[in-house]
């Protein structure tokens, strides 16, 4: 951001308000850090930090529902836990664990060797990490939120004072969701630029990694959904706080506007949350069958077409409302249609795998997992677009049995498949496959048991979102088996967590390419370089890493090249082929810590201007100009320094 | 000039869609920002017959309001020509026009203020009815916008005052006149949706 009469009058002495921090290594650097790979990390393990804290509800929910008429919890707990299970699960769990994903991967598969905009990038995971810290903190400044993940008024927009919501929580979420909302788009515009402008010589979009193009769809979808859920939470908030009426149907409101609103995010994220991982299990199938994903195109394109169909569906979240035939046979038939797109991907995986030389690894197992989970929820999905079948199951364990399917059978299985695939890539370890095999089939075994019963239950009639349930009503033991498969669960959990610390520690050195991968981002040195890429590589081709290592010879045999990647046939390459990994040639100046590459330098201005963020969060719930005026402050002295300091560094 | 573009060294790089990082990243910014904006005018729309109590009719002054439109207006024009004031290298004319578009947009803030606080006498609060609760709140988010857009636009002047603003940074204009063109836009929707439509 340097101006050119600064460069040439003063060649290294923009003014900076504050001292540059330096350190690109140790504990300090992680507050500082532009690096997209670092930032991804910190995504990823804040997320599985949150993880944990949600699996910790739960499993308080599962106690109490353990036995009828449980006594563990009182039903205020209980409205407290399960709405911060749902919030935390989706905002603080599901999201950043997809953009970790992304900020780790997306330069890499592109050929970049960081994303358009570090800095802002940093930002948006400081916003995520004080928003999330912001709606925990709740529990010790009265009462966390309590008014269910979804929010719905006029519960949650009642004013304060009417004391329909004990607590300042639903202020607390209403203001912690906007607040996570800002992070996200910030991150969704990084994703945005970074995919379109940012791909390496020869990198067109169809040949594009799957992973990447699913993340391009989910940062359109972030753009686009998170600014109806601010109005209406603005809305919310406001009802709440200065006494508006925009929910109150006394003044004539229409507090369904409020449902539209949120399910007009509410429905995108959902396929925020499945795309990217829909895009890890593309990239993880093909590798472990050794077959190029099975049509290309038509995977990418029922993306896109999930992503464009996801707009037109979101009232059958609303079909017990009352909207009348029209809407509900439209919406009803809006449903069943993006059920096509969403069938055809698990027929292309199916077609993937078919046929191939298919390795059982741990990576490969959840992602089989995903393939069969995902398909019974999203089976079960299909009975919901069924508008009778819905009005029955509306409010019943069976739609928790549903999106619990989709999300954690989908979603998470996806995302620890994918964990243990690009764990290598990070830390240049292997993970541990005996135990993730232990791992995959305790999960497996614990999901089943949680959420398979509640199918029948939910068909039963057990309600959702209710601390009690009568015995004699045959749903005493369904629930029993709910909980000891929640414990299963959990017990998974903490074998992956350890999987996780111990090959961190002592996990066999990978080599630069263990799983003889295809794309990209492999042809990099494991761990990566704070460069990524030596030299900006030239894509010539779909799958470029597999065409670097491998050609067909006359009678269309898979011949091995003799130079590039890993060594021939093994799996396992102990060190970097010189030349690939070395010091990069380009620039020998030496400059830039001594690779030649000039990587933008860390900054202390995105975790000050989210700090300002944060007091301007806590500012509305008090009222207080006095934070306020202290969050303008700190949000204007962070912006200027920001926009004075260069992003790069002069060397 | 020419020594300058000799020594610049960080030229647009080669971009997958031809526009630079910053400029595709503020239209992307201002796609989102119309689902922000839109929502609220739904609300309004939707909101518009189901009030009760004083109406738009009871209290709005048309052709005040007109006049600050027709400022705010102005100010896209100023803004245009302090664009081209800085792509010719004209600074002193560049700090005329940013300091014009700012004094527009604070004259249409002054308005809305002003405005608001006749509202007010009249008896039309943020608790009133609905139509208080959603004009003040989309007009309020519509205001603000335009605060933002003027310590912008005099951060702007104040880093060419110091000559830290070159013809090479015109880009850095451009991409604030996107953000002050869009709320201008936007203000034209408001305007005939919430104060010109008959009820």
């Amino acid at each position: 951001m340097t101006s050119v009469s600064d460069a040439v009058v003063l060649p290294s002495a923009e003014p900076s308000l504050l001292r540059r921090p330096r350190a690109t290594t140790g504990f300090w650097s992680w507050f500082t850090t532009v690096d997209h790979k670092k930032i991804g990390i910190l995504y990823g393990a804040t997320a599985l930090l949150f993880l944990c804290l949600g699996g910790l509800e739960a499993l308080l929910i599962r106690t109490q529902l353990a036995q009828p008429d449980g006594t563990v919890l009182t039903a205020a707990q209980y409205n407290t836990l399960f709405t911060m299970h749902g919030t935390t699960m989706i905002f603080l769990m599901g999201m950043p664990l997809a953009v970790a994903f992304g900020n780790y991967l997306v330069p890499l598969q592109i050929g970049a060797r960081d994303v358009a905009f570090p800095r802002i990038n940093m930002l948006g995971y400081w916003i995520f990490l004080f928003g999330g810290i912001f709606i925990y903190s709740s529990f010790f400044l009265g009462g966390a939120p309590n008014g269910g993940w979804f929010g719905y008024t006029p519960l949650t927009s009642s004013p304060i004072s009417a004391g329909v919501l004990p607590g300042r929580g639903a202020d607390f979420w209403a203001v912690g969701i906007v607040m996570l909302g800002i992070g996200s788009v910030t991150s969704a515009l990084n994703f945005i630029v970074t995919i379109l402008n940012c791909r390496a010589p020869g990198m067109t979009l169809m040949r594009m990694p799957i992973f990447t193009w699913m993340m391009l769809v989910t940062a359109f979808l972030t753009l686009f959904a998170m600014p109806p859920v601010t109005a209406a939470l603005t809305m919310v908030f406001f009802d709440r706080n200065f006494g508006t009426t925009f929910f109150d149907a006394v003044k004539g409101a229409d507090p369904l506007l409020y449902q539209h609103l949120f399910w007009l995010f509410g429905h995108p994220e959902v396929y925020i949350l499945i795309l990217p991982g829909m895009g890890i299990v593309s990239e993880v199938l093909p590798v472990y069958s050794r077959k190029p994903i099975f049509g290309y195109q038509v995977v990418v394109f029922s993306g896109i077409a999930i992503g464009f169909l996801g707009w037109g569906v979101w009232a059958h979240h609303m079909f017990a409302t009352g909207l009348g035939p029209a809407a509900l046979t439209a919406f009803g038939l809006s449903t069943m249609l993006i059920a096509i797109p969403t069938g055809v991907k698990i027929f292309n995986w199916l077609g993937t795998v078919w046929g191939g030389s298919v390795r059982f690894s741990a990576a490969m197992l959840f992602c089989l997992g995903f393939i069969a989970q995902f398909t019974i929820g999203g089976l079960s999905g299909v009975l919901h677009a069924v508008v009778p079948s819905d009005t029955q199951q509306t409010d019943t364990y069976f739609v928790i049995a549903h999106f619990h399917y989709v999300l954690f059978g989908g979603l998470l299985f996806a995302m620890v498949g994918g964990i243990f695939y690009w764990f290598p890539k990070m830390t240049g370890r292997l993970m541990d496959e005996k135990l993730g095999k232990w791992t995959f089939w305790a999960m497996v075994l614990g999901f089943n048991l949680t959420f398979f019963p509640m199918h029948i239950v939910g068909l039963e009639g057990m309600p959702r979102r209710t601390y009690r349930y009568g015995s004699g009503l045959g749903w005493d033991v369904p629930n029993l088996i709910e909980t000891v498969g929640a414990y299963v669960l959990a017990f998974a959990v903490l074998l992956f967590v350890v999987n996780l610390i111990v090959s961190f520690r002592r996990g066999q050195p990978s080599g630069d390419d263990p799983w003889d991968a295809r794309t990209l981002e492999w042809t990099t040195p494991n761990p990566v370089p704070e460069y990524n890429f030596a030299e900006v590589p030239v894509v010539t081709s779909r799958d470029e890493a597999w065409h670097r290592k491998y050609a067909e010879d006359a009678d269309g045999n898979l011949v091995r090249l003799p130079k590039g990647g890993a060594d021939a046939g093994t799996a396992v390459a102990t060190e970097p082929v010189s030349g690939k990994g070395g010091p990069p040639a380009e620039q020998g100046d030496g400059g830039g810590g001594g690779h030649g590459i000039h990587m933008p330098s860390p900054s202390y201005y995105p975790m000050i201007l989210a700090a300002g963020i944060l007091a301007f969060a806590y500012a509305a719930i008090y009222h207080s100009l006095l934070l306020c005026t202290v969050g303008a402050i700190v949000v204007l002295f962070a912006v200027y320094a920001w926009m004075l300091e260069p992003g790069t560094e002069p060397a | 000039m020419t020594t300058e573009i000799a020594v610049r060294t960080d030229e647009p790089e080669p971009s997958g869609t031809g526009l630079t990082n910053a400029k595709l990243a503020m239209w992307a910014f201002l796609a989102s920002e119309c689902l922000l904006f839109g929502a609220f005018i739904s609300t309004f729309l939707l909101y518009r017959r189901r009030s009760e109590g004083l109406t738009p009719r009871d209290v709005y002054n048309i052709p005040f309001t007109s006049a600050t439109s027709f400022i705010l207006l102005m100010s896209s024009l100023t803004m245009v020509l302090a664009l081209a004031a800085i792509q010719r290298g004209d600074h002193r004319r560049l700090r005329v026009w940013l300091i014009a578009t700012c004094l527009f947009g604070l004259t249409f803030v002054a308005g809305q203020v002003f405005e608001f606080t006749e509202f007010y006498r009249e008896g039309l609060k943020l608790s009133t009815n609905l139509f208080g609760s959603s004009f003040f709140v989309l007009t309020g988010i519509h205001g603000a916008h335009v605060t933002v857009g003027i310590i912008w636009l005099l951060s702007l002047w104040g880093l060419s005052s110091q000559g830290r603003l070159t013809k090479l940074d015109s880009e850095k204009v451009e991409i604030a006149g996107l953000y002050w063109h869009f709320v201008d836009v936007v203000w034209i929707v408001i305007f005939t949706v919430v104060y010109l439509i008959p009820q």
